[in-house]
């Protein structure tokens, strides 16, 4: 076999996965709508409570929270396709999977990629309501384009860290409860909510340098203007080493399933 | 070679195709085995499997060989070892030591070779259940590498052949536990394997479909796939099986034709029940020397169960002996040994899986 034929099989396996996940968004409407009014609810929240409260440097509370929603997005998003690995884990039918002769780990790509693009969509809701209230980015086409793309980077490169949480867990509920513990923390200990100067010292510092933040503030730059090549920096060094680090132990946790 | 199996037409490679696809093994290792097994004739082979999960030893070194074409049982209790086989069999999981030979190919070096030919329906039914039976069928197909086109017409052949073609469109949800399991094991189908695993198929099936489920077996069977099964029952391995092998604590510890087993157990078992149980005791001191294993006498509560040999003649002498005695017997009856009984006689040990009972105290110490 060529490697083109390889790589032609590769695509087609993680199409059919991809394909596979997203169907049940079609058939189990709810688990849709559910993550379609929930980042929508907390916008509204957000906005009408910290609104007030939080003075926010150099942009308006809209402006400082839509980035930070779109993040919020990908988090909890990933979060889901955690507990939905546990869940193909716990019912049996990854065994049938992984007996297959398919690509290793097309099972893992095609649940974050379908995951991915359903976050897509809830990005744009996300953006369409944020400017109903106000949010506009002032930067140009271009570089809110940028802004999407960085947006999805980090949401493909937390659902590998996702991945291998539901891979540990192997069950959902305790998918569900360690993605909470662990991911939880990293989006309220960053910038997402309130400026990081605020904090005592050593949060601060975690928060300061979480790619939480720099993500955000990226985006945020991005999409309201700034100095953008520090943020974007750590950005780039924290994706690729997420990248680097959870997509081969999500593919040796999946080979070495007990 | 594809005259041997007219069903899936390549389920073997030629010896000379397998020495291409095997390049990339080492030499002297593959010529070693050879020199014992002649991989064509075998569609599983295993040498001296061991699998330990921490101290626990699941596996303390299995030999087995399947021929190909055949259907062969793994009959044993729960936590024998039949699924930690079966999960290395079917490339799920590594031996620690050991040679696996599935379909001609080595399992453990190259096991996408392995996962080509087989094909595996495990104890749950491994099914998508937002998807149709359908679409299940054809996405399997599709991760088979099988072409679009193929994927279709077969998973319409496989609806067909399963009689699920009524339900095709609708998922999975809907579907009884007994639709769930053949379905599955249709979706196990699609890819041609040559070598199909099933890991008790039956367990959770009422009797109607459980026996559905065996024709379907049968019929596999006769158009040239190996059939290689886990079960519990020994009735299923016995309707089933060309041979059986029976596991106990990760060894094989009997093997051959449903037959042979049998005979090794020398006989049957007499089933007594009395009008007033509560005399069985002494009735049985009555008629204790008729059995030809006193060991594997048993008293429960409701009946008492004695070996025999030569079964119907034995049974007179006995029924005459208990009525002569003046006992009222309820109910009498001959029937083959069952998985506990062969357990029993194999081992000394009931098997786990049998529900704890009374039995008679004997000198040689087993316990209920």
């Amino acid at each position: 076999m060529t490697y083109l034929t390889d790589f032609f099989w590769m695509c087609s396996d993680i199409f059919l996965m991809t394909r596979r996940n997203l169907l049940h968004h079609v058939r189990i409407p709810q688990l849709l709508v559910l993550s379609l009014v929930q980042p929508i609810i907390f916008l509204l929240l957000f906005l009408f409570v910290f609104g007030g409260a939080v003075k926010t440097p150099g942009m308006s509370y809209v402006n400082f929270i839509v980035p930070a929603l779109f993040v919020q997005t990908m988090i909890f998003g990933s979060i889901q396709t955690g507990v939905g690995v546990a869940e193909d884990l716990s019912r049996g039918i990854m065994d049938r999977f992984r007996s297959l002769p398919m690509t290793r780990g097309a099972m893992l790509a095609g649940r974050a990629m379908a995951d991915l693009l359903r976050n897509i969509f809830v990005v744009f809701l996300v953006g369409i309501v944020g400017y109903g209230m106000g949010f506009r980015f002032t930067e140009g086409y271009g570089n809110a384009f940028g802004a999407l793309a960085l947006t999805i980077l980090f949401g493909f490169a937390f659902s590998w860290i996702a991945v291998s949480i539901g891979l540990l867990a192997r069950n959902s509920e305790a998918a569900q409860a360690a993605g909470v513990i662990l991911i939880f923390p990293l989006f309220f200990a960053s910038s997402a909510l309130v400026p990081v100067e605020t904090m005592p010292k050593y949060l601060r510092w975690v928060a300061e340098y979480s790619p939480v933040t720099t993500t955000i503030d990226s985006l945020r730059i991005l999409l309201s203007g700034g100095y953008l090549v520090p943020p974007l920096v750590y950005t780039i060094f924290w994706l690729f080493a997420i990248f680097i680090i959870f997509v081969p132990l999500s593919v040796w946790l999946y080979h070495r399933l007990p | 070679m594809s005259e041997r199996y007219p069903y899936f037409g390549y389920p073997f490679p030629s010896p000379k195709e397998e020495g291409e696809a095997d390049a990339s093994r080492p030499k002297e290792e593959k010529k070693n085995f050879e020199e014992v097994f002649d991989l064509s004739e075998y569609a599983v082979v295993t040498e001296r499997v061991r699998k330990k999960f921490g101290k626990y030893e699941a596996l303390r070194g299995v030999s087995l060989q399947v021929k190909a074409g055949s259907v062969f049982a793994l009959l044993g209790p729960n936590g024998a070892g039949k699924t930690t086989l079966l999960r290395i069999l079917t490339t799920l999981s590594n031996p620690d030591s050991g040679r696996v030979y599935v379909a001609g190919m080595d399992a453990v070096h190259v096991p996408e070779e392995v996962r080509r030919r087989i094909g595996l329906a495990g104890q749950y039914a491994a099914v998508d259940e937002h998807l149709t039976g359908r679409e299940n069928l054809e996405l399997v197909g599709r991760l088979y590498h099988l072409s679009r086109k193929e994927s279709r017409t077969r998973a319409e052949e496989i609806l067909q052949d399963f009689s699920l073609n009524f339900a095709e469109n609708q998922p999975l949800k809907t579907y009884s536990g007994g639709m769930r399991r053949r379905l599955d094991l249709a979706v196990s189908l699609i890819g041609h394997p040559s070598v199909l695993f099933l890991d008790e198929p039956t367990t959770g099936l009422d009797p109607k479909s459980r026996h559905r489920l065996w024709k379907m077996i049968q019929k596999l069977s006769q158009a040239g796939t190996t059939v290689f099964l886990t079960t519990q029952q020994l009735d299923e391995a016995d309707a089933l099986a060309d041979k059986i092998a029976i596991m106990d604590h990760g060894v094989i510890i009997a093997e051959g034709t449903p037959r042979q087993l049998k005979q090794s157990l020398h006989g049957d078992v007499l089933e007594l029940r009395l009008k007033d149980q509560s005399q069985a005791e002494k009735a049985l001191t009555q008629i204790r020397r008729f059995a030809s294993d006193e060991s594997r006498i048993e008293l429960h509560t409701e009946r008492m169960l004695l070996p025999v040999e030569n079964g119907a003649k034995t049974l007179i002498l006995v029924v005459q002996e208990l009525l002569r005695a003046g006992f009222e017997i309820e109910s009498v009856a001959l029937r083959q040994p069952n998985l506990d009984e062969v357990f029993l006689a194999l081992t000394g040990e009931h098997a786990e899986s049998a529900p704890p009972h009374q039995s008679v105290p004997k000198a040689s110490g087993w316990a209920a």
